[in-house]
């Protein structure tokens, strides 16, 4: 083996490494072949409903990963990251809404729909370039990545850390949710971006367009999972958590607690960015809904529930709340809240490392041991 | 200046605005109040390369605050502040100063609690600080070696795979300790090293202290007497924000001005 391969070889314990091996199986061949290759009436068929619906939570898994980023390894608890989620999502929603053309409402083929009952009569500049795949593919992470950025400069510049920090990042996804709610934004104000018909020339309705998409969304999962590791096992990622334990510290041995934290947190917000844009063709739309603070700070009971400071916890946490999710709204969608309440709060005070603290206990029989792993608990 | 006492010749001469040669640090007319209160009161102070100096005085004389100025936690609202020939410090931030070349002690150990005490010390290790940089460091074997050595010196080396966090009080304190001297500082400022160790602990780390003070410039606060004795070096004693004496231990205790501070009117 090569130096590179040997590092990334590395990166995961060969548990690790054998887990995620599983799960890449199951999750690229199994799943596909039961719902592409057995026939609809069998007991072992998967529907391409519950193939999206994989594809979904595959999203929020990234998006999770992303949080997990700054919020397990820095202490950073971001309460806003669906400002970066809606705002990868909206991205690829312009390109897509752009392929509509002339099989519009309006039958206008330079104009979404939204913009001719606007009166409208051309794109507005922020639009333009967005009728191509990689430009809209380079803005799903650009955007995103300046926004944070900037935001993350002003805010870490300025020192502020903790409940300060999460306020403010709700204050700032607020804030982009009442500009796109309004139709002057140009993004479809309240009904946000919808009606898409293909993208990259495959037809939306179509289900093997909704088996690839979730193919590519497994990839992409692999892949920032396998980034995300490699920035923790780094010196950086010891740092990360150094900032998290004793912030003046980090300084006082010379390095930029900013530079740190504005890395971490522009690379979390891409990664956020890339999960919208692969949910919101899975979906079918983008509306300011995901701007609600709600959305962001399920996100980080999502974490929480996982495991904070593991990656693989915010994994398993995205699909845990999910799936529970889809199958609480579907049989009792009024204790919905209440079930995703409780669970923060017990998650909190029962069980402070999550689903993964839980499972490491148990594997080596000694809770105490378990606590005093690197899955430390996290001052917010 | 009231520069009381003094074996020691050069110590005894009163500052002026021409700075000596030889100085690492130089403080001059170094003033900061906090909501009215004069937390540092024209203070002037030097240390020369290769001193060992402690600093003693009662609660609020502003031994902390005057850390904080030099290392860049605080600002003054006038005096200068200079590292070694001439780098003015009062503009830089904690990073940019730790880098020149001064290391800080807490009074409170500060460690990283979750990583063990081997990567507490691989982060101070002296490298390129860019993030960059440590995106895609890894651990040299020549590395490793230096920070077995340091381990050895704060005699952790036993504890090396443990996370700080289960390390004793005194070990953190310790292991701060190393942590500074894997920054290679030409300056290294301790602020209360020994407090809550325990007397063999204080012990073992006044001959650390010393071990150090062979290639470093150290400037020691503390509140133990015994301890600041054992040192055997200067003593500058400061009181509402100036030095009111400084000398021998011998001779600063028994200047009047400190018997008064001491002792209370």
């Amino acid at each position: 083996m090569g130096p590179i391969s040997r590092r990334l070889f590395a990166l995961e314990s060969r548990s690790g490494w054998t887990a995620i091996a599983i799960l890449l199986v199951t999750g690229l061949f199994i799943v596909p072949a039961l719902n592409l290759m057995v026939p609809e009436g069998s007991f072992f068929h998967i529907s391409t409903f519950w193939v999206a619906t994989l594809g979904k939570y595959l999203c929020f898994a990234i998006l999770a990963l992303a949080l997990d980023l700054i919020w397990g390894y820095a202490g950073i608890l971001s309460l806003g990251h669906g400002a970066f989620f809606g705002l990868g999502g909206y991205v690829m929603g312009m390109y897509m809404m752009l392929q509509i053309g002339d099989r519009s409402v309006y039958g206008n083929p330079d104009l979404p729909d939204f913009m001719v009952f606007l009166n409208w009569d051309s794109l507005p500049w922020y639009w333009w370039g967005f009728d191509q795949f990689w430009f809209a593919s380079l803005m799903v992470v650009v955007v995103p990545g300046i926004l944070a950025f900037v935001f993350g400069w002003l805010a870490f510049r300025s020192r502020i850390t903790g409940v300060y920090f999460s306020i403010i990042s709700q204050a700032m996804v607020f804030a982009i949710m009442l500009a796109f709610f309004r139709n002057e934004t140009g993004f479809g104000g309240n009904n946000g971006l919808t009606d898409f018909k293909d993208i990259l020339g495959f037809n939306l309705s179509q289900g093997s367009t909704k088996v690839g998409l979730y193919v590519v969304t497994v990839i992409v999962l692999l892949l920032v999972y396998m980034v995300c590791r490699a920035v923790v096992s780094s010196k950086l990622g010891r740092l990360l958590i150094a900032v998290r334990d004793a912030e003046s510290r980090v300084r006082f041995l010379g390095y930029s607690v900013t530079n740190a934290k504005l890395f971490v947190f522009t690379l979390s917000a891409v990664l956020a960015g890339i999960a919208g844009a692969l949910y919101v063709p899975q979906v079918g739309i983008i509306n300011p809904g995901e701007f609600t603070p709600a959305k962001s700070i399920e996100m980080a009971i999502w974490v929480a529930v996982g495991g904070r400071g593991t990656l693989f916890g915010a994994i398993v946490g995205a699909f845990t709340v999910n799936g529970a999710r889809t199958y609480l709204t579907g049989v009792a969608p009024e204790i919905w809240l209440f079930f995703l309440g409780g669970l923060f709060i017990l998650v909190t005070l029962v069980m402070p490392q999550g689903l993964v603290g839980v499972y490491r206990s148990i594997r080596s029989g000694d809770l105490k041991d378990a606590i005093r792993r690197r899955i430390q608990r996290v001052d917010v | 200046m009231p520069f009381v006492g003094g074996s020691n010749v050069s110590m005894s001469e009163p500052v002026t605005s021409n700075k000596p040669a030889e100085s690492i640090l130089y403080l001059e007319g170094v003033s900061v109040s906090f909501d009215g209160f004069k937390a540092l009161n024209s203070l002037n102070l030097i240390i020369r390369r290769g001193e060992m100096r402690a600093i003693i005085g009662p609660n609020g004389a502003g031994k902390t605050t005057m850390m904080d100025i030099v290392t860049g936690k605080t600002r003054p609202d006038t005096g200068r502040v200079l590292f070694g020939e001439d780098t003015n410090l009062t503009h830089l931030d904690e990073a940019e100063i730790a880098n020149l070349g001064i290391g800080r002690k807490f009074q409170k150990p500060t460690v990283f609690e979750s990583l063990t005490v081997f990567e507490n010390l691989y982060l101070s290790l002296k490298s390129d600080r860019k993030m960059r940089a440590n995106l895609f460091a890894h651990l040299r074997s020549e590395q490793r070696a230096r920070i077995e050595s340091y381990l050895e010196t704060v005699r952790l080396i036993e504890r090396r795979d443990d996370l700080a966090g289960d390390l004793s009080h005194g070990q953190k304190q310790w292991l701060e300790i190393g942590m500074l001297l894997a920054q290679e500082p030409e300056l290294m400022l301790l602020d209360e090293p020994v407090a809550g160790m325990s007397d063999a602990e204080t012990e073992q780390t006044a001959i650390l202290l010393e071990e150090i003070s062979r290639d470093h410039s150290l400037v020691v606060v503390e509140h133990d007497m015994e301890f600041v004795r054992n040192l055997d070096c200067v003593v500058s004693v400061l009181h509402e924000g100036r030095v009111i004496a400084e000398g021998t231990m011998d001779v600063v205790q028994a200047d009047p001005r400190v018997i008064e501070v001491y002792l209370g009117r």
